[in-house]
C-alpha cells in the first residue's frame, strides 16, 4: 500500500532535477563537452531551416510583387522529342504577334498580353556608352509586371504601332549614360540609330539570384523586330488574367486557342508552353523546400552524433557512481527512483544542449543577414522541434545507461571500489 | 528461543540489563538457508539460522570472515534474500518480497551505518542525512527539520553544511548514524563502524549507539569482528560455518559514556583541524 510513496513522480519533482544538476556541475568541463554535440546539433538545424524558409519566404514574396495572375507563354515545348527542353529557344518559331493578338482578343478570362523579345545591344549617349538587355514589349508592359516609371512616361500604342525608336530606361543605365542628368528627352544611339528616352523605371534593386534588375532598357517590340534584330520571332509572352483565379481558366483557354491556331491534332503535343506563377512558385518552393530538408537531415546527424556522447559519458558516469549508486539502494531508493535519477540526468544535459543550442541557432538566424545578406525566417516550428527533439535524445540516449544504474545489485554496489 | 529464556532465568544480572524483558520481536528469523552458486560450485553460506532480537536489544554479531555474518548481515537488512526460511521484520515477513518492496522496507524500517561511512561526496551533512527521506516521500520542509534534528542527536550541530570531506572519519561516521536514524527505523543496523576509527572514536561512536539504544530505544544490531566492541552490547551472537555457535547476554556490558569521561581530555585537533 505504501508502493506509491516511493514512486519518483511523488518525490520532490524540483529535487530530482536539483540532484541532477549538482551531479553534472560536478564535471563542468564535461558537462560542457557533452552538451556541445547537441549544442552544435540543434543550433546548426535552426539556423539551416531558418535559411531555407526565408530563401522560400523571398521567393514567395517576389511572387506576390509579380503578381499571381500573371502567365508566361512561351515557344517551344519542354521535353518535345526529348530535344528541344528549353522554352523560346533559337530556332523556335511557334509564337507570333498574331497569337498574341488572338489571345487578347478571343479569351475572356485575360486582361493583358505583352509579348517579349529579347536582344543584347550597346546603347551609346554622347560619349558614354554602356551594353544592356534591350526588351521589345508593348505598352502594357508596365501594368501586367506591375513596375512603374519613376520619371517620364512609358511607351504608347502608337508607338508600338508605327516601331517608333522610343527607349524607356532602367536605373542603372541612367545612371552610367547620364551620371545624375536627367534622361528624358536625351536622345541614345543603338546599332547607329537614334532612339529617344522617353521614361525612366523606378528602381527594382537586385532579384533572388542577385542579379540587377534595373540593367535593362524596353521599346515596343516591333521596334526591335523591325529594326534591331529584323527577326518576327517571339521568344515569350506576358499575359495578366483578370484575376488570381481566373489563372487556370486562362492558362486552359490560351493552350486551346494555340493548339487550334497551330493547327495541333489531338496527338500532337504542344508546340509552345503556357505556364503560371503558382506553378513556378511551387517549383521554387519544392527547391528550397528540398535544400532546407536536406540541410536540416546533415544537423540532425550531428544531433545523433551528440546523443551518441551523452550515452557514453551516462555509461561512464554509472561506473563512476556505482558507489553511489549502492548508497542510494540500500538506504531505500527503488530501481525506478535510480532509473529516473540518471534519465533525468541525461534530459537535464540534452534539454539544457537544446536551449543553449536554440540560443545559438536564433542568434546564427539574426546574424547571418547582416553578414551574409541571406533573408533568414526563424521557424517557431523549428524551435519547438528541436527542443523536442533533444529532450528524446536524453531520453533515448540515457535510458540504457539510466537502466544499467537500476539494475545494479545494492550488495556489489556497495562494495565497489 | 529456549536458551534465551534460560539464560535470563539463570542470569538475573542480565535480566536487568535488558530494559523490557518481554518487548515484542522485531526481528524473526527461522531456519534461514543462503546457497550461492558460484560457476558449477554451490556455496552454502547459511546453513539454517533462527534468531529473535526484540525491540530495544542491542546486539552484537561475531564470527571469522566466511562465517556467514555478513550474508546474515545483508539478509536482515533486506539487501538480500533468504534461499530458503522466513525472515519476519517488525511482523512483517520480508523473505518473499520483490526487490522494490525490500527498497520500500529498507526506506522505512532500516537505518544503516557501514564501515567506509558511505556519505555522499561533495553533499553537505545535511543533504546526506536528507537522502533517506527523500526516497521515503517526506515533505521538503519536515526533511530539513527531521534531518537538523538527527544531526544535533549524534552531536553534529553547526557542521549541517560541511562535505564529507572537511569532516574527520568521527564526524563522517556519526553523519551516517544520523542518517540512519532519520526514518525512524525499527532497527538500525552497523556493519563494522568503527573498522576505519581509531580506539577513541570507536568509543565516541559506541557512546552514541548505547546512548540512542537506551533513550530511544532503538533496536541495535552491530556487526563486528573486534571482541572489545562487542562488549558494548547487550547480546552477542557468534557465527561459524554458516551457523550460529554461540548467543549469549554480556555479563559486564562496557559503558562508553564512563570510559569517555576517563580518558584524557583530546587536544582540540582533530574537529577543527580544516578551519
Amino acid at each position: 500500500m505504501n508502493r506509491w510513496i516511493n514512486e519518483p513522480i511523488f518525490m520532490d519533482f524540483l529535487n530530482i532535477i536539483r540532484v541532477a544538476f549538482r551531479a553534472l556541475q560536478r564535471n563542468k568541463m564535461r558537462a560542457a563537452l557533452t552538451m556541445l554535440g547537441i549544442i552544435i546539433g540543434v543550433s546548426a538545424v535552426v539556423a539551416m531551416v531558418s535559411i531555407g524558409q526565408g530563401a522560400q519566404a523571398a521567393v514567395q514574396a517576389q511572387i506576390d510583387s509579380i503578381g499571381t495572375n500573371l502567365l508566361f507563354v512561351s515557344a517551344g515545348a519542354q521535353n518535345v522529342g526529348g530535344v528541344r527542353s528549353g522554352t523560346g529557344d533559337s530556332g523556335t518559331n511557334t509564337l507570333t504577334v498574331e497569337d498574341l493578338d488572338a489571345i487578347k482578343r478571343e479569351v475572356p478570362s485575360v486582361a493583358m498580353v505583352t509579348p517579349s523579345v529579347t536582344t543584347r545591344g550597346q546603347l551609346v549617349a554622347g560619349n558614354a556608352n554602356w551594353n544592356t538587355q534591350i526588351q521589345g514589349v508593348s505598352e502594357q508592359f508596365p501594368d501586367i509586371r506591375k513596375w512603374v516609371v519613376g520619371s517620364g512616361e512609358f511607351f504608347s500604342d502608337s508607338d508600338v504601332r508605327t516601331a517608333a525608336r522610343v527607349l524607356v530606361i532602367g536605373q542603372t543605365i541612367a545612371d552610367n549614360l547620364f551620371a545624375g542628368g536627367d534622361p528624358v528627352g536625351q536622345e541614345i544611339r543603338v546599332q547607329n540609330l537614334p532612339f529617344r528616352v522617353v521614361g525612366v523605371m523606378a528602381r527594382k534593386g537586385q532579384d533572388q539570384q542577385g542579379r540587377d534588375q534595373d540593367d535593362i532598357a524596353f521599346t515596343p517590340y516591333s521596334t526591335v523586330q523591325n529594326k534591331i534584330t529584323g527577326s518576327q520571332r517571339v521568344q515569350v509572352a506576358f499575359v495578366s488574367a483578370v484575376s488570381s483565379d481566373a489563372t487556370y481558366t486562362a492558362q486552359d483557354q490560351i493552350t486551346e486557342l494555340l493548339r487550334q491556331r497551330h493547327k495541333l491534332g489531338t496527338n500532337e503535343p504542344n508546340d509552345f508552353t503556357v505556364r503560371n506563377m503558382s506553378d513556378i512558385a511551387e517549383a521554387a518552393n519544392e527547391t528550397n523546400s528540398t535544400m532546407t530538408l536536406l540541410l536540416a537531415c546533415i544537423a540532425g546527424v550531428s544531433l545523433l552524433v551528440g546523443g551518441i556522447g551523452i550515452m557514453n559519458i551516462m555509461l561512464v558516469s554509472v561506473t563512476e557512481r556505482t558507489r553511489e549508486i549502492g548508497i542510494r539502494m540500500a538506504i531505500g531508493a527503488r530501481s525506478s527512483a535510480v532509473r529516473s535519477q540518471f534519465l533525468i540526468e541525461s534530459v537535464v544535459l540534452s534539454l539544457m544542449g537544446g536551449v543553449i543550442g536554440i540560443l545559438l541557432g536564433v542568434a546564427v538566424s539574426l546574424a547571418i543577414p547582416k553578414m551574409l545578406g541571406w533573408p533568414t525566417l526563424i521557424s517557431t516550428m523549428a524551435i519547438i522541434g528541436s527542443a523536442v527533439f533533444s529532450a528524446m535524445v536524453g531520453i533515448f540516449f540515457g535510458y540504457y545507461p539510466a537502466r544499467k544504474a537500476a539494475a545494479l545489485d545494492p550488495i556489489e554496489a556497495l562494495r565497489y571500489e | 528461543m529456549q536458551a534465551v529464556q534460560e539464560i535470563r532465568r539463570a542470569t538475573p544480572a542480565v535480566v536487568d540489563a535488558m530494559q523490557i524483558p518481554d518487548a515484542r520481536p522485531v526481528i524473526e528469523l527461522e531456519h534461514i538457508h543462503k546457497t550461492y552458486t558460484m560457476g558449477d560450485v554451490q556455496v552454502h553460506a547459511l546453513r539454517g539460522v533462527s534468531l529473535t532480537i526484540r525491540e530495544g536489544e542491542f546486539v552484537a554479531i561475531m564470527g571469522a570472515s566466511g562465517s556467514g555474518k555478513s550474508t546474515t548481515m545483508n539478509i536482515l537488512g533486506c539487501l538480500d534474500r533468504p534461499t530458503k526460511g522466513s525472515y519476519i521484520l517488525d511482523g512483517q515477513d520480508v523473505s518473499e518480497m520483490s526487490k522494490d518492496e525490500r527498497a520500500d522496507i529498507r526506506s522505512r524500517k532500516i537505518g544503516f551505518v557501514f564501515q567506509g561511512f558511505n556519505l555522499l561526496s561533495r553533499t553537505s551533512a545535511l543533504e546526506n542525512v536528507e537522502l533517506p527521506m527523500l526516497y521515503a516521500g517526506v515533505s521538503s520542509a519536515e526533511r530539513h527539520a527531521r534531518a537538523m534534528e538527527s544531526l544535533s542527536a549524534v552531536g553534529l550541530a553547526g557542521r549541517e553544511q560541511s562535505h564529507p570531506n572537511q569532516l574527520s572519519g568521527g564526524q563522517q561516521q556519526r553523519v551516517a548514524v544520523a542518517r540512519a536514524l532519520v526514518n525512524n527505523p525499527a532497527l538500525i543496523l552497523a556493519d563494522e563502524p568503527t573498522g576505519n576509527l581509531d580506539s577513541r572514536t570507536s568509543v565516541e561512536v559506541m557512546e552514541i549507539f548505547q546512548r540512542l539504544n537506551r533513550e530511544r530505544g532503538i533496536t541495535l544490531i552491530l556487526v563486528t569482528h573486534e571482541a572489545d566492541i562487542a562488549q558494548y552490547a547487550q547480546r552477542i551472537v557468534v557465527f561459524k560455518d554458516g551457523k550460529i555457535r554461540k548467543d549469549y547476554q554480556v555479563e559486564h556490558q562496557r559503558n562508553a559514556a564512563e570510559e569517555l569521561r576517563s580518558l584524557p581530555p583530546i587536544e582540540e585537533d582533530e574537529d577543527e583541524e580544516e578551519e
